[in-house]
């Protein structure tokens, strides 16, 4: 599955194939059932899909022959006139590969409007402010907790914001570790095209996915400025003794962290794979895990 | 825990008394002065709207589809709302009822064979849809109608306690009194001449339309490890239900 730039070419060269191809696959209970199950749970991991997948074949009586992909594209042809696309993306910290059901004509966080105030949106928003701000795509709960109390619509009190924070988390906006709030992979696919529309350059894509890059490492030389996701690095410089930002060849000062490349993991990337040389093992220090 | 309030206010106010239905040569006049595109764009915003309001199971009114999405493009009402449950249907396997036709209210049920690994109302993986399906069987297994106290008692022995806050559900009685009873899972209805005041539990519409009693009789024969043709008559009235449920 090609992997492209900005979420909204990627749906119009899949249009572009659809229409050329001809008729996709018909619709059978068993993709109703696939698309029931994916829009209650919002966002699904690789192999949890595949099982839905499975499941949802066998339930329903279709041959399971066909690859999740070819299922999922057949879903997406009849999306596509609703202005909804299953999407294929990556999380930031682990390289795990997700399914996500997303409104393609957003401009706003439309789908968490119905279950939070307003001011709970603002919240939120602010805290999306602060993680594009900052060099390793976080926010901290301090920083939240001060946001809260200038709020436009309506002040938060620590307790509230607190509370707040936990159901985000809970319905799979964000995630928390020590303290520290990221962007959930739900938030970034969801809402790709309304945070290019917010923060347009103050957003940087990872120069191997080219994918929005929150959590990343950054080129050591200030004017290259380069993004690069953890597990984007892991992928792309295992195994290299000496490894070069891709755009300014600037050594890559950053620890690479030693992770799994599952091949469901190179598929999301294909150019990793033909770049990552033969090289022998590396020295202690490149397979060190960072933080 | 901090329902939108202002909002819900609103729309529960919202009144139908300026829409009357075009007639079919009005919508007929209307469709020839509009695009394709247009009224697909418009279909599109109303099947989202929807999804997005069925997302909290609270019945959605026809007054609030044409207020907020259909607007301006009235006269068409009818064949937006035709096009608009074809998507459903084919689609997503889902059907919009009308559970209150004086106020033209609907939800959105499944359509779709029930599930055998799971049924319906498990699908979504909450804990509060286990909490719900407990209240709903014991409902179930009393012939239909409990005193309150009854399902207090069983939720009690799960150590679930109305009193107190619970640690995955919070306000347990406001959740189940209040929340299910919104969402049309459960009716909550005062027994008169009661003192103190008692209420008894049945199940709500939405309930009676989206879940299985086959299935719960097959549910509560595994808990017991009997047969649900143990329990005749649980046993002919769901039999009856599923057949109703078939003809949605």
């Amino acid at each position: 599955m090609k992997k492209n730039a900005a979420g909204s070419r990627f749906v119009l060269s899949r249009w572009r194939k659809e229409t050329s191809a001809g008729m996709a696959a018909a619709m059978s209970d068993s993709h109703r059932r696939f698309l029931q199950i994916i829009m209650c749970h919002g966002i699904m991991e690789g192999s949890q899909a595949r099982a839905v997948h499975q499941h949802c074949c066998q339930a329903y009586g279709t041959q399971h022959t066909r690859s999740l992909d070819e299922f999922v594209d057949t879903i997406n042809s009849q999306l596509q006139p609703l202005f909804m696309q299953i999407r294929k993306g990556m999380s930031e910290d682990e390289g795990l590969q997700y399914y996500a059901l997303v409104n393609v004509a957003d401009t706003d966080v439309t789908k968490m409007s119905s279950d939070y105030a307003a001011n709970e949106l603002e919240l939120f928003r602010k805290t999306m402010d602060l993680i594009v701000d900052s060099e390793n795509g976080t926010a901290s709960s301090t920083d939240i907790l001060n946001c809260a109390d200038s709020l436009q619509t309506s002040k938060m009190k620590k307790k509230e914001t607190e509370q707040v924070l936990s159901r985000l988390v809970q319905d799979k906006w964000l995630n928390e570790k020590h303290g520290e709030y990221t962007l959930s992979t739900r938030s970034i696919m969801e809402m790709e095209q309304y945070i290019r529309n917010t923060y347009q350059d103050l957003v940087k894509s990872c120069a191997i996915c080219h994918n929005i890059a929150f959590q990343s490492q950054m080129c050591s030389n200030q004017s290259c400025g380069v993004k690069i996701h953890i597990p984007c690095a892991a992928r792309y410089y295992k195994g290299r003794a000496d490894p070069r930002c891709p755009k300014c060849s600037e050594f890559w000062s950053h620890e690479i962290p030693d992770m799994q490349t599952s091949s469901q993991a190179t598929a999301l990337n294909p150019r990793a794979s033909t770049k990552d040389n033969a090289a022998p093992a590396a020295s202690g220090s490149q397979s060190r895990r960072s933080r | 825990m901090f329902p939108n309030k202002s909002i819900e206010m609103v729309m529960e106010e919202e009144e139908d008394v300026s829409f009357t239905q075009p007639s079919s040569s009005q919508v007929q006049r209307g469709l020839d002065r509009l695009t394709p595109a247009q009224v697909d764009q418009k279909v599109a915003e109303v099947v989202q709207f929807i999804l997005i309001k069925d997302q909290k199971k609270l019945p959605m009114k026809r007054a609030d589809i044409v207020k907020h999405v259909i607007k301006e493009y009235k006269n068409i009402y009818p064949e937006i709302m035709k096009r608009v449950n074809m998507k459903f249907e084919k689609v997503f396997g889902l059907k919009l009822v009308e559970i209150d036709a004086k106020n033209h209210a609907y939800i959105l049920v499944n359509k779709l064979e029930q599930d055998p690994q799971q049924p319906d109302l498990m699908s979504s993986g909450h804990p509060k849809t286990g909490l719900l399906f407990v209240i709903l069987s014991v409902i179930f297994m009393k012939g239909g109608v409990v005193k309150e106290s009854v399902v207090w008692n069983v939720l009690k022995k799960l150590r679930v306690d109305q009193g107190e806050k619970h640690e995955e559900f919070g306000d347990v009685k406001k959740l189940v009194t209040e929340e299910f009873v919104r969402q049309r899972y459960l009716e909550y209805i005062r027994i008169p001449h009661t003192e103190p005041q008692e209420h008894e539990f049945r199940w709500g519409l939405r309930a009676e339309k989206e879940v299985s009693k086959v299935k719960m009789l097959e549910f509560v024969g595994q808990l017991h490890a009997q047969d649900p043709q143990v329990w005749t008559k649980q046993y002919k009235e769901a039999r009856a239900a599923e057949g109703e449920r078939g003809q949605l």
